[in-house]
């Protein structure tokens, strides 16, 4: 069965985000004093494949762990996993 | 001594780094490419500077998967000498043989310019022919050299004498206004428990001729030689 992951990847929250800080400073100049803090992260999208939907989440996670996310200063979420019927891929 | 200079896809440093070494510091140097895997005749091994994959990802977390370095971590957790330079060091931490991970600068900016460097401990074998406390004046050139750990890693950094060099004015002062990055605690470089892995941000193959206005890391690369005749000797 083919999936589609989409997993997202920020600093942990007790590291200091510099893109994060400077983002939010433009935005208060440009008046939006609402804004009271931006992190900045990145955003992956996966297609896989798998024999079912607990073995993607599974495989995610493995790559996530080795490869995508450095856990020392990084943390992620697995926002979305479904499965792409055949006539989408 | 036998030099093997690591080159990635994306080094650019590798070629200084040969440079350097075959002439002023070892005849012997050969490039290592990544995709070979024997390492057992090399008596340091060097991972150069640049952008490994073009910094994709993470700096450093791809060129880690590289067939190469397999043999790197053997070769170093049997007590092989490893010096990694910028790219290098951001390697060595992507692959776990030093602890903590690299940040972008708190400026957001590349920054290159010769900073000083304090010799925090002379009990490894890249440092063992400083004298403790010395400052020597070393260029840096990255992006991302703002090193972070967290408070128990560096509590553990601390007590096994883990930090090597830091960012630091003329007289040696370690202070906010001379850490070029963010830093922790102005870390410039790191070593291995026991003192074999070298990673540091700075860049002691770029002055290592008179010519170039340093010949601080020169330094550098002369413990090593040094230390590598007494270790034969002993």
């Amino acid at each position: 069965m083919k999936f589609k992951a989409a997993v997202v990847v920020t600093l942990k929250e007790s590291v200091l985000d510099p893109q994060g800080v400077t983002i939010k400073e433009a935005l208060h100049h440009m008046r939006y004093n609402q804004i009271e803090s931006v992190r900045l992260g990145k955003f992956v999208e996966i297609s896989l494949d798998a024999s079912s939907a607990e073995n993607a989440e599974k495989l995610v996670h493995e790559t996530c762990r080795k490869l995508l996310v450095n856990q020392v200063i990084e943390t992620y979420k697995l926002q979305a996993l479904s499965p792409v019927s055949q006539k989408e891929a | 001594m036998r030099f093997g200079v690591v080159v990635f896809p994306g080094s650019n440093c590798d070629y200084d780094c040969y440079f350097a070494i075959k002439q002023w510091v070892s005849s012997s140097v050969e490039f290592i490419w990544h995709k070979s895997t024997r390492l057992n005749t090399y008596d340091c091994i060097v991972l150069p500077g640049g952008f490994s994959y073009g910094d994709y990802l993470r700096t450093g977390a791809i060129a880690r998967f590289s067939p190469v370095m397999d043999n790197v971590i053997k070769y170093a957790e049997n007590g092989g000498l490893v010096i990694g330079i910028c790219n290098g060091f951001q390697i060595l931490l992507e692959s776990g043989l030093l602890p903590g991970a690299m940040l972008r600068n708190t400026s957001l900016r590349f920054v290159c310019k010769y900073i000083t460097l304090r010799t925090v401990t002379t009990r490894t074998p890249f440092t063992a022919s400083l004298k403790k406390g010395e400052v020597l004046s070393v260029p840096i050139a990255h992006n991302e050299g703002n090193y972070y750990i967290d408070e128990k890693g560096l509590e553990e950094l601390q007590k096994n004498s883990q930090i090597v060099f830091q960012y630091c004015d003329a007289d040696g002062a370690v202070s906010d206004s001379s850490n070029p990055n963010g830093s922790l605690l102005n870390i410039a470089g790191i070593c291995s428990k026991r003192g074999n892995i070298l990673g540091m941000m700075p860049h002691p193959e770029r002055c290592c001729d008179p010519l170039l206005g340093s010949i601080d890391g020169l330094k550098i690369f002369q413990s090593i030689t040094e230390s590598f005749k007494k270790m034969q000797t002993a």
